[in-house]
């Protein structure tokens, strides 16, 4: 849904912002030098791949079994990876936290996988998911990295086809496709709504292939809680055993993060349980900048929270807002009434009130900050958690009507089940209730074109690094980005850096390996040493609390800076009063968590410092104060056109803040608008 | 409501488990059973016990983490992942039996947790298809009759959470077994392979202990993404084809 419509606001978006920004941010931040991406060649944007696929060097074929690639997490990055380096003969260590690598959370992905193939001839190109997808960004990702990924979109289908997976097909045994967040042409390839697994699933044995060949080995149950940097280059991990708690200590030429996103900062997510931030955060900290990390995708199609004991939220497929109409009571008395009992001029269908041309199908941030809107002012529904009614109706009976209930069970029976066993309620009599939730970040580890961060010799792949989706993510390309980055992009990249390995041998003796070491052991000896009063999911919760009401769908100065100091005390509170029962050496899942959220902790404060920084409203970052008069969201080309990569400066110092330029010379910037 | 659980404990592989009793009052019917357990552990953790070890991840069904035997069926009574299971399926004073995936093949890591890695490496064994990164043919090239591609997607749908082990007497693999034989072997792309890789994954599966199927069906039933007995069949007719053919 987050496509844009061609339409475009006359006049400077800007004007009422003249002269200097606005630093709300002063006092929170230290500025740095501008950095910039100095891999991707000069020259025409079509051109650009196939030069740097020439100009990065070759590794002879007997040198790449001397070569070892870790690579942490098993999703579509880094599974596709795992399969593509260990075929090119690379000497590949392979890392997850589940009990397998066909568990990571790419798996959850409903809708499908976007690809310029073009086979229904309705003006798609390379061009057009270029096009859209920077513009679904909101003019806030780097133009050569999205171009890229847009033209090997293709080999990502044959090479998905070929391994087995089984895309949906028309009569003829052809491959079929649908359009997918209102985008005017059909390039989504799907697998019923489990695209993610089965894509995953593709991944994850052309990498069992490999283990079974010898050139992976897999770390199952195995967490990485360290990097390890080695003059100026990372060269290993430290992982925990999470089985038989052993700290390990795993050294390697090069050094891939392919560990997710960190949406789970908010507690409740669609994210998996345990998805987390510690491998990103903990490179972070040893120098990766982590750029845009207040860019977050909030889905407007979950199933709201029905009390405090809950644990995750569940997305359902926002293909649901094709037939169903959005809206709640006009009147606050009547939420509490059975919806069936409200006549239909007491309902208010704001999204087609307010946007009249595009009605339920305008973009996700969009639907989900008006619905926030709504259940703000005291007319939301459904049961009350804290005091307020949090959700809206999501109500198919007109659709009913026109379709039939067998046209409706066709075309969504598995989401209308999914959600009857969840909340217990039948939707083909009672209207669903729907509720905003945090899905998905844009933000992530700073990359150049490569895909290696700013520690050389740590690559960064997948939802885990920022380059491709800008402000917002187009529906349907986050497989394609993950799979574009493990297969067809990372494996060309990684040979130029590797070219210059094998590098000096390091044994475990070095200083910079003993200390990261120590770093783990000390972390978990203190957890347990604390014996505190407090559970670590107290202090996740709370956090996400913070989060979701100041970093959430809609962010002003004074919340920030509230959120900042709230996070401050909280995590100050959490190292010297967190309850971690149990030992260091078994299975301890406390543990496990208790380390996830010291790191979400920190993670949160950049995150409203960043968000506190840029102030205008770009994709999925709403600032309060940034909008037009009439309610919506303003950006401000003329300040922030500019990628924020955060440098950490130790703890208790200020962020050092480095400024990307983003320079568009094969597209327009333009403000969007869908009334 | 409130109601009664009965646990399997058991600290690690080598120590001996025992099952232990607790009260939980104030469940609510709309939480999920896993949330439940959530709200037993962090009473344990407020009383200073040791908190109740279950594996789960994604928590919507389609990871297959988790996994438990509830009152003696694999993921309780209804036909689903045990965290789409809710506790309004149980009535207030329930006493509700948990123990972990119970198979030979599956040795218990801790509490609830066990090991499914030999799933893994029955993959390894042959549940692929040979095709390195790059050299595939444009997709359209070989166009797949929709019926064979329907069927391959409704057996590739597998969550690999292991109930039908856990429900067979047997403790047999072959639905598992079975569901990727039926998938890849559906489609042309999976036809080089199919001999040696229905012998690969029978052997590896006996191999790793698991036991021989003798047609009792528990396993299909069990099945949260409700795999259909027939792929026992298929794997069987491979795996004669196979030996036929000399492998």
């Amino acid at each position: 849904m987050t496509d844009m419509p061609d339409t475009t606001l006359t006049g400077d978006p800007s004007h009422d912002a003249p002269g200097e920004p606005a630093d709300d941010a002063a006092g929170y931040y230290t500025p740095g030098d501008p950095i910039r991406d100095t891999k991707a060649p000069e020259g025409p944007i079509a051109d650009r791949w196939q030069t740097r696929k020439f100009e990065a060097r070759l590794v002879n074929p007997s040198n790449r079994r001397k070569l070892d690639v870790i690579i942490v997490g098993t999703g579509l990055a880094g599974g596709a990876a795992a399969a593509t380096l260990g075929e090119a003969g690379y000497n590949v260590k392979s890392f997850c936290y589940q009990d397998s690598p066909r568990r990571a959370h790419s798996i959850a992905a409903q809708g499908g996988i976007n690809a310029a193939k073009n086979y229904k001839e309705d003006g798609d190109s390379v061009h057009r998911l270029f096009y859209d997808t920077v513009k679904g960004g909101d003019y806030r990702s780097r133009e050569s990295n999205v171009y890229r990924l847009a033209e090997v979109s293709t080999n990502i289908i044959d090479q998905c086809v070929a391994q087995g997976v089984p895309f949906a097909r028309e009569y003829g045994g052809l491959l079929d496709n649908r359009s997918f967040g209102g985008v005017q042409v059909s390039r989504t390839f799907y697998a019923r709504g489990q695209t993610g697994q089965q894509l995953l699933i593709g991944a994850y044995q052309a990498m069992e292939r490999q283990v079974a060949a010898g050139t992976v080995e897999q770390f199952t149950r195995h967490e990485m809680l360290e990097l390890i940097v080695v003059d100026g280059k990372a060269r290993g991990i430290v992982a925990r055993d999470m089985v038989t708690g052993e700290i390990q200590t795993h050294l390697a030429d090069v050094v891939v993060l392919a560990s997710g996103g960190y949406g789970n900062v908010f507690f409740l997510s669609t994210n998996a349980m345990g998805s987390n931030v510690t491998a990103s955060w903990r490179a972070h900290r040893k120098g990766a900048y982590m750029a845009n990390p207040c860019y977050t995708q909030i889905h407007p199609t979950c199933i709201p929270v029905t009390g405090s004991h809950q644990s995750k939220l569940t997305l359902m497929s926002e293909s649901l807002r094709n037939d169903g109409r959005i809206w709640v009571p006009k009147k606050q008395a009547d939420c509490e009434k059975d919806p069936r009992d409200i006549p239909e001029e007491d309902r208010d269908y704001y999204l087609e009130r307010i946007y009249p041309s595009f009605g339920n199908l305008v973009p996700r941030d969009i639907a989900s900050r008006a619905a926030k809107n709504v259940c703000d002012e005291g007319r939301g529904v459904g049961p009350a958690v804290e005091g307020v009614r949090r959700g809206v109706y999501l109500d198919f009976s007109a659709a009913i009507e026109r379709l039939g209930r067998d046209g409706i069970e066709e075309k969504y029976d598995n989401l209308f089940d999914m959600y009857a066993r969840i909340t217990g309620e039948n939707p083909y009599e009672v209207p669903m209730r729907i509720y905003p939730a945090v899905h998905y970040v844009m933000g992530g580890l700073w990359v150049d074109y490569d895909l290696q961060s700013s520690i050389p010799g740590l690559f960064v792949t997948g939802e885990a690094n920022f380059s491709d989706h800008g402000a917002n993510r187009l529906g349907a390309s986050a497989l394609m980005q993950g799979l574009a980055d493990g297969y067809f992009v990372l494996p060309h990249t990684i040979r130029d850096y590797l070219a210059d390995g094998p590098f000096e041998k390091i044994d475990e003796s070095h200083p910079a390996v003993v200390e990261a070491r120590a770093a783990v052991e000390d972390r978990v000896a203190h957890f347990l040493n604390t014996k505190g009063t407090r559970s670590v999911d107290s202090y996740h919760r709370e956090l996400g609390n913070i989060m979701w009401e100041y970093c959430g769908m809609e962010r002003t100065e004074d919340g920030l800076k509230k959120a900042i100091d709230l996070i401050r005390t909280l995590k100050d509170d959490f190292w010297r009063n967190v309850k971690v029962l149990g030992t260091a050496d078994s299975l301890n899942q406390s543990l496990e968590k208790a380390g996830r959220v010291a790191d979400f902790l920190e993670l949160g404060e950049l995150m409203c410092i960043d968000a506190l920084n840029r102030r205008e409203s770009c994709g999925g970052h709403f600032r309060g104060e940034s909008q037009t008069d009439d309610g919506e969201a303003l950006r401000h080309d003329d300040h922030f056109a500019y990628v924020a990569a955060w440098e950490f400066a130790g703890d208790g110092e200020p962020p050092v803040l480095h400024k990307e330029d983003l320079v568009y010379t094969a597209i327009e910037m333009k403000q969007r608008s869908y009334k | 409501m409130k109601v009664t659980l009965k646990i399997w404990r058991q600290p690690d592989a080598q120590t001996k488990g025992a099952m232990h009793t607790y009260d939980l009052d104030g469940v609510s019917s709309d939480m999920s059973f896993l949330e439940m357990l959530d709200v037993l552990n962090e009473d344990l953790i407020a009383k200073g016990e040791d908190p109740v070890a279950f594996d789960s991840d994604c928590r919507e069904g389609i990871c297959g983490m988790c996994g438990l035997m509830i009152n003696g069926q694999a993921h309780g009574p209804e036909v689903t992942t045990t965290c789409q299971l809710h506790m309004r399926s149980f009535k207030d004073g329930d006493e509700i039996v948990i123990e972990p995936w119970r198979a030979d093949a599956f040795p218990v890591i801790k509490d609830l947790v066990v090991d499914r890695g030999a799933f893994d490496r029955m993959i390894q064994a042959g549940g692929f298809i040979s095709v390195n990164t790059g050299s595939a043919p444009e997709a359209h090239s070989v166009p797949v009759p929709r019926d064979d591609a329907i069927r391959a997607f409704n057996v590739a749908t597998c969550i690999g959470c292991g109930a039908c082990v856990a429900a067979c007497p047997n403790g047999s693999a072959s639905l598992f077994m079975g569901a990727k034989i039926t998938h890849l072997g559906e489609l042309p792309q999976g036809q080089p392979e199919r001999d040696s890789r229905v012998v690969g994954m029978v052997s590896q599966h006996d191999a790793e202990g698991f036991g021989g199927c003798t047609n009792i069906g528990e396993c299909t039933a069990a099945c949260p993404k409700e795999i259909p007995l027939d792929v026992i069949s298929q794997l069987n007719r491979d795996l004669q084809t196979a030996l036929r053919h000399g492998h």
